[in-house]
């Protein structure tokens, strides 16, 4: 019965989208209001629907009803409550389900919340969000239905692939879908703006704060994707560029370019084809991806079923691209303007050279994630593109991203003086150097020596913005404390001083990855019972082995004293872990963290008697840092996003709008 | 006040934070050389010594790819095969063969596949090839493209009338105070 | 419509193009590069004792099969089409032998006791004969003609039919080559 009434609602939410759809469009064309209000209502239908739909299948899910097929497939009696509720994006449907949901969520928060500005956009806007939905739910009908009935019913199913039985799979997809999602909303707005013509800022104001939303959403989505793989995968590495991981990183990027390019056009008015361009393909990036992990067309680990999905998402993909630019050469003509630079040497040129190099990035990633398509297209042989190339590729070009990280925020709009950043520049090349000195002292690995002068230039930089913002602040109001004075700079500049604690968070990041990738220690060892290995600084004396029963699976975990010094600090227990439906055992890693490193043990096999065990040691510096740099991203994107007073800078739009600004009082912290 | 009068905008961020009044160039040549320096110490890492046995494995494990893994290097992967792997290449290297002919073992028997990066030779120079000639591409048009911005300004502004000079200095002044 | 319009509009199409290529191949398939080459000479210790040597079968057609008790259903849907095949070429210069791939001794023999081969079978210590031929998973099966090159590789379980397809072709010397 379930199965009947999910596929109905399913179906009902399809014709709705379509019915949107065209109300919305005909409404905006013939300027008839009601149809556009109609449509409105439209949306907020498809979204109880949808919700409706869904929690139809987590209610399935959670009371084991077999007779559904993705239930089958995704649990096992036993499993725990969270995991079932999980199993909801654990394969294919189900996950096509909660981005259906998330858009339409999304979708009615944008009707909700804008429906009474820019009219004259929205009606299209909405078309697109609906038109997306329409095919995502389409999906859902015809070829992959979350809702499909198995029969005859089995008596038990088969479980969610115990790689996903981990507490960072239950954030990992749905940070990542929130942000594939989110993207959609400014493109659907630049759609909007394309075909009415309302090229000014509008559409990019409207959006910015869905963009900075997806942004942070899909930061954090793909960092915790790799503690995923850290923890859960237990090969003691986090990115393997994969192409499905590659998939969520190529939207990051131009999310990223995009994020820095729009700024631009607010202040300026400069770069409207190039914004526009941008948001097309973030957005046919987060297509691509979902494209690439479904359709079979790279093998990867994550890897949904290969199916004939591809066909389907090729085609709407292309069609939507080609109607897309068309859109854009349509109004080719009148987005041109006449920018005007008063010097080469200004931000608007930094962040274009901050846009090259991601875009460079970008396609660098696509091409070698598509290489072997390629390559076998044209030479009938095929190869493999991995670790090795993006690694040796992608690092140099990371590097001046980051330099760039610092240079940036210390020229200034229209016009830098030589003099200005001469001075500027100085204290952080200084602590540049004095860095990459003292770590010669330990190493001579360039990378790391590169990295540690960068970040350190970066940091100088950001640490000396704040020093100055504290500085001025408090020549301004004699009397306040250094505290307050920070407060007052968060308070009165979210963006710019919350970009730079974002751009300190991805500096943090960096040099996790940096000392990790290039300083990690690995060896392979057999031990025997009361032995000892040393790995780095650390002792390590097996005890023994446990086996352990539950429902869904059998545990054997290796116990061993992790010592240094001669005294005991831990116990760690690698294992591993055999489930029914499943013929590999899953690792299960043993990991003892601490800022400084993370002592990494894999469990490889180990006799039946427990007697001696195989196993690979890591000894990984520095990797807690990837995560805390992931934590201060967050802090600096909420403190952007938090809405504060008007700022200065759009007080100055509107004056270079309506004439010369009239006596206020001169706030001299804008918000950048 | 008169910061108002004068055209372009006041930014916090170009407020000179030094007592002095300003660095001396004195001190960007000083960090110049320093940073010279440290460039100059970075070959020190080719003087390193002659890696040992598992480094060598591990190095070459790390250009193959594990043929059961979902593009996981023999090094890193932790299946059965690709420890036997490794075995493989150990035993090799103790034989005396090189790096490029224990690669070529396994191309021969797996296909170039088996590389995680493909050869740099042929059709594959495009993947290699292409972000370094990608980046002098993007570059050029950013400086075409803001060469010509500049210039539209130039045209489309004379030449702003000179401060006045009483002004200007009240507002070095002014900003010499927040300093 | 100016030319920069006009190659805007087209620029998708050939990323379209590939992608549309790209779902069009198949994965599974994957040409062996040893495939007309000579293949690998091994000895393999027997379970049953002794050893099989490659080298001392040139002139005959060798079927090598790679096969483990944990691959299930494949290995054991293909087994009894194997034992069958070797029965009726074993008179005619056929060779089988049986390369158990990362397998434990007890399992892997409680495998061959269940379908009562009679062909040679041993383990595959260190996987180097699996290694050497280039084997991704099991099951897996090479022929090896007369010259002692790979004729053909079949990757999966395979059935009688294609056993006797393949035998016969090689034992005509059609020297054609897949």
């Amino acid at each position: 019965m379930i199965s009947q009434l999910g596929s109905i609602l399913l179906i009902t939410a399809l014709a709705v989208a379509i019915y949107g759809i065209a109300a919305s469009v005909l409404g905006a064309r013939l300027q008839r209001w009601e149809f556009v209000a109609s449509a409105y209502r439209a949306v907020l239908w498809l979204f109880a629907l949808v919700t409706v739909a869904a929690l139809l299948l987590v209610m399935a899910l959670v009371t084991y009803d077999f007779s559904i097929a993705y239930v089958a497939r995704n649990t096992l009696r036993g499993t725990p409550l969270y995991y079932r509720v999980t199993a909801l994006w654990g394969s294919l449907e189900g996950s096509l389900l909660l981005w259906q949901w998330l858009l339409s969520l999304f979708s009615a928060a944008v009707v909700f919340s804008q429906g009474r500005k820019i009219r004259d956009l929205m009606p299209y806007a909405v078309a697109i969000l609906l038109t997306v939905s329409a095919f995502f739910l389409f999906i859902m009908v015809v070829p992959a239905n979350p809702f499909r009935a198995q029969f005859p019913v089995p008596p038990d199913g088969r479980g969610l692939n115990p790689l996903l039985l981990t507490t960072s799979m239950i954030f990992h997809p749905v940070f990542l879908y929130l942000g594939f999602v989110g993207f959609t909303i400014p493109f659907a707005f630049a759609i909007g703006a394309l075909v009415t013509g309302r090229l000014g800022e509008e559409w990019i104001v409207a959006t910015r704060r869905w963009t900075l939303m997806a942004w942070y959403f899909l930061t954090v989505g793909i960092l915790i994707g790799g503690w995923w793989a850290y923890t859960t995968l237990g090969w003691g590495g986090y990115w393997a560029w994969d192409p499905v991981e590659n998939a969520s990183f190529m939207p990051w990027l131009m999310g990223t370019a995009f994020l820095h390019s729009i700024m631009i056009q607010e202040y300026r008015q400069m770069l409207k084809t190039w914004n526009l361009t941008l948001v097309i393909m973030t957005f046919m990036m987060t297509l691509f991806g979902t494209f690439l992990t479904r359709s079979g067309i790279i093998s990867s680990v994550h890897a949904f079923s290969n199916s004939s999905l591809g066909a389907y998402f090729l085609l709407f993909i292309g069609l939507l691209l080609l109607f897309s630019l068309a859109a854009l050469v349509y109004r080719m003509d009148d987005l041109r303007g006449q920018p005007e630079l008063d010097s080469m040497l200004s931000r608007e040129t930094t962040f274009l050279a901050n846009n090259v190099i991601l875009v460079v990035i970008t396609l660098t990633v696509f091409l070698g994630t598509m290489f072997p398509v390629i390559a076998e297209a044209v030479r009938g042989v095929r190869v493999s593109v991995g670790a090795p190339f993006f690694n040796k590729v992608t690092v140099p070009l990371a590097y001046l991203l980051l330099l760039l990280m610092g240079i940036g925020p210390l020229i200034a709009w229209r016009r830098a003086s030589w003099d200005n950043l001469k001075r500027n520049f100085t204290y952080p090349t200084l602590a540049a150097a004095g860095t990459a000195l003292i770590a010669a002292l330990w190493t001579r690995n360039p990378y790391a020596l590169i990295t540690f002068a960068v970040c350190a230039f970066v940091t100088a930089t950001i640490v000396f913005e704040f020093y100055k913002g504290v500085y001025a602040r408090r020549k301004l109001a004699p009397g306040t404390s250094v505290l307050r004075a920070l407060w007052t700079l968060f308070t009165r500049n979210r963006r710019r001083y919350g970009g730079f604690v974002v751009h300190f968070g991805v500096v943090l990041t960096i040099l996790g990855i940096a000392v990790s990738s290039n300083f990690a220690v690995e060896k392979e060892v057999r031990v025997t019972r009361g032995e000892t290995v040393q790995v780095g600084d650390y002792d390590l004396r097996y005890e023994g082995m446990r086996a352990y029963d539950e429902v869904y699976r059998e545990v054997v975990w290796t116990d061993f004293t992790v010592m240094r010094g001669g005294r005991a600090i831990a116990t760690l227990s690698p294992g591993k872990s055999f489930h029914p439906n499943e013929q590999q055992p899953i690792a299960q890693v043993g990991i003892r963290s601490t800022p400084w490193e993370d002592l990494y043990m894999i469990l490889g096999a180990v006799e039946q008697d427990g007697s001696a065990a195989t196993l690979k040691i890591l000894v990984n510096p520095m990797v807690m840092w990837i995560w805390i740099g992931g934590a201060i991203i967050t802090l600096g994107a909420l403190v952007t996003v938090i809405p504060g007073r008007p700022t200065r800078r759009s007080a100055i739009a509107a004056s270079e709008a309506t004439g010369p600004a009239p006596a206020r009082t001169l706030e001299y912290s804008g918000s950048r | 006040m008169m910061t108002r009068a004068i055209k372009g905008t006041i930014d916090a961020e170009n407020i000179v934070c030094s007592r002095d009044g300003g660095v001396t160039p004195r001190h960007l040549r000083w960090s110049v050389c320093i940073l010279a320096i440290v460039l100059s110490l970075m070959p020190c890492s080719l003087w390193a010594a002659a890696p040992d046995l598992e480094t060598l494995v591990r190095e070459i494990a790390q250009q193959l790819r594990c043929p059961v893994c979902q593009g996981l290097s023999v090094s890193d992967s932790p299946s059965e095969l690709a420890h036997e792997m490794r075995a493989v290449v150990r035993e090799q290297l103790q034989q005396g063969k090189t790096r490029q002919e224990i690669l070529d073992y396994f191309v021969q028997r797996y296909g170039e596949w088996i590389l995680l990066a493909p050869p740099k030779r042929g059709f594959n120079l495009v993947i290699w090839l292409l972000p370094f000639a990608l980046l002098p591409v993007g570059a050029l048009a950013v400086y075409a493209g803001t060469r010509r911005w500049v210039r539209n300004r130039q045209a489309a502004t004379p030449p702003s009338a000179a401060l006045d000079p009483r002004y200007a200095e009240r507002l070095q002044r002014e900003l010499d105070s927040y300093t | 419509m100016s030319v920069k319009k006009f190659f805007i509009l087209v620029s998708a199409t050939p990323v379209l193009a590939l992608l549309a290529y790209g779902l069009s191949r198949d994965l599974g398939s994957f040409p062996s590069p040893l495939i007309g080459r000579e293949a690998p000479s091994f000895a393999l210790s027997l379970f049953d004792g002794g050893t099989f040597s490659l080298d001392e079968h040139r002139g005959k057609v060798v079927v090598i099969n790679v096969w483990a008790s944990w691959c299930i259903p494949a290995c054991y849907n293909e087994a009894p089409a194997l034992e069958a095949a070797w029965q009726r070429y074993r008179e005619r210069d056929v060779v089988f032998v049986g390369v158990n791939y990362q397998d434990r001794e007890a399992a892997a023999r409680e495998f061959l006791a269940r379908f009562r081969h009679t062909f040679p079978n041993g383990p595959d210590l260190g996987s180097r004969v699996s290694i050497a031929y280039g084997v991704r998973g099991v099951p897996e099966t090479f022929f090896i003609d007369r010259d002692g090159r790979l004729a053909h590789r079949h990757v999966g379980e395979i059935s009688f039919d294609v056993l006797m397809q393949q035998i016969e072709r090689l034992l005509n010397g059609a020297g054609g080559l897949s």
